[in-house]
């Protein structure tokens, strides 16, 4: 019989880095921070973590973190690749950890000063040497550097497909801009947003433009997991991991999944949402809010879609309704999300999803919520989780 | 083959699938054998963006970007050149030719269709 992942862990404690433009800092100083931040919100001792898990992308290597906050000797390290794909995935590996006692208490870390530091859309360059580069040779070559440009292919060809306009990406831009009215930690934080500046913006990659894009940053995001048994004895209410999985289909690239049959939907988070609702034992009508990885306001709206939600191509009448609003039927990234609270490539939806759990949002509904998807990166492989109350 | 003025799609010589982007096995029949078939260099518009920030040396802007559906059905993302960003759209049949830079490296790159 395998093992089940539901409710075996949960996350009991979130660690944030001020965001900025322009941290001052190491990326190493970032993770410190931010990891010990989770320690403290959880109440256990950076002593007592035995686990470590990040991004490929990430910097900074397991053993300097655990130099660094003095960590316990270490049971259990591991990196995933694929960019923000990522994000979720970490906490899979680590309630895989802890569920077959490889590691007690699992720190999943993002760290980088994605703004002063390595910005995204530099392109490669040297030798090609390995199979990921040979596959970026396809497109860069043709001045296809940055994400954006990436995925206006598949924004395109989908708003094309179901008549999605501008507008309804605007929707979710100022959706989100307008939970970030609320969080002071966010960018977008007393910078409103109209939807005549949305349309008004500079455009960067047909159809997308300045505010469809998620914004660059400075700053780390750590969540601790342990077992949901202990857990219940932490500091706070815990955010149980109902289910949670990673997820790669067949044409899968980094990105630039551009030879499959269809370019309008998300094979992989189709996958995703399967497995997850699948473990949890829900499905989308339990799901009160979400944290829908946000890159880019296009891939929010297929993700509806993807998540069932709603039906194939209806993701903007969902949008137009108000559903990802504070009132709505699926509140989304209620902090601000990537594009308007900060960028540290989905860890910081993660937290999200655990203030949503607790109730702590500042961007909390007035409903109860009891279960909350987040997913990780689009168009990469990617993952979704779902945390529920206790 | 761009350097020989052709556009080459990779091919299986066991099961014949053609393959893009190429790889050295073949997902169907695992084979390692493969072979290459001259492409007609005509295709459909399945997809586009135009760039137009960050610019980035050696190229032109606003720089059209099409992926293209070719005739013998495989993709291929390329660019579209002599073409006003407002005239490009899906499904706009297109024929590829091999572009040279100043280095002489050459790249396939496509124009509208003169027959559409």
């Amino acid at each position: 019989m395998p093992i089940s992942l539901r409710d075996e862990a949960a996350i009991a404690g979130i660690g944030l880095t001020g965001f900025s433009k322009h941290s001052g800092v190491s990326e190493l100083s970032l993770a410190a921070q931010c990891i010990t931040a989770a320690c403290d919100d959880a109440g256990v001792e950076p002593g007592e973590i035995d686990g470590l898990v990040s991004y490929t992308l990430d910097s900074t290597d397991e053993i300097e973190v655990a130099r660094a906050v003095g960590a316990a000797d270490l049971s259990f390290f591991s990196k995933i690749n694929y960019g923000g794909g990522a994000a979720v995935g970490t906490i899979a590996q680590a309630a895989m950890a802890i569920a077959t006692g490889q590691a007690s208490t699992v720190v999943c870390y993002r760290a980088l000063n994605g703004r002063s530091g390595k910005r995204m859309g530099q392109g490669v360059s040297g030798d090609i040497v390995t199979s990921d580069l040979v596959h970026w040779s396809w497109y860069m070559t043709y001045g296809m550097l940055i994400p954006g440009s990436w995925i206006a292919l598949v924004a395109n060809k989908y708003m094309q497909r179901y008549g999605v306009t501008r507008e309804d990406l605007g929707r979710v831009a100022i959706s989100q801009r307008n939970h970030a009215q609320r969080n002071p930690r966010a960018w977008g934080y007393g910078r409103e947003l109209t939807m005549q500046q949305y349309l008004a913006a500079e455009p960067i990659a047909y159809p997308l433009c300045l505010y469809d894009f998620c914004q660059e940053t400075d700053g780390g995001c750590a969540i601790l997991v342990t077992s949901a048994e202990r857990a219940r004895d932490l500091r706070h209410k815990p955010a149980v991991i109902r289910g949670v999985t990673q997820a790669s289909t067949q044409g899968q690239e980094q990105m630039t999944s551009f030879y499959r049959d269809e370019l309008e939907s998300l094979p992989e988070m189709e996958m995703a949402a399967a497995r997850v609702y699948e473990q949890a034992g829900l499905g989308p009508d339990d799901i009160d809010a979400a944290c829908l990885y946000d890159a880019f306001t296009s891939e929010v709206i297929m993700q509806l879609e993807s998540f069932g939600f709603c039906a194939r191509g209806e993701g903007k009448e969902m949008v137009r309704e108000g559903a990802l609003d504070r009132d709505g039927r699926l509140p989304n990234n209620t902090h601000g999300g990537l594009i308007s609270e900060a960028y540290i490539h989905g860890m910081n939806n993660i937290a999200e999803g655990v203030r949503l759990v607790r109730g702590a949002s500042t961007g909390q509904p007035d409903k109860p919520v009891n279960h909350v998807l987040v997913s990780s990166g689009v168009g990469v492989p990617t993952g979704a989780l779902i945390l529920g109350s206790d | 083959m761009a350097a020989e003025g052709k556009l080459g799609i990779q091919r299986c010589s066991d099961c014949q699938l053609l393959r893009h982007p190429p790889r050295p096995m073949c997902g169907q029949c695992h084979s390692l054998q493969w072979d290459s078939v001259e492409a007609s260099g005509r295709g459909t518009i399945c997809s586009y963006t135009v760039l137009t920030h960050p610019q980035f040396p050696g190229y032109d802007y606003p720089l059209v970007i099409v992926l293209v559906d070719l005739e013998e059905g495989t993709r291929l993302l390329s660019q579209l050149v002599d073409c006003e960003p407002a005239a490009v759209d899906f499904g706009l049949p297109v024929q590829m030719h091999i572009q040279e830079d100043a280095d002489g490296f050459k790249l396939p790159v496509f124009r509208l269709a003169e027959d559409r």
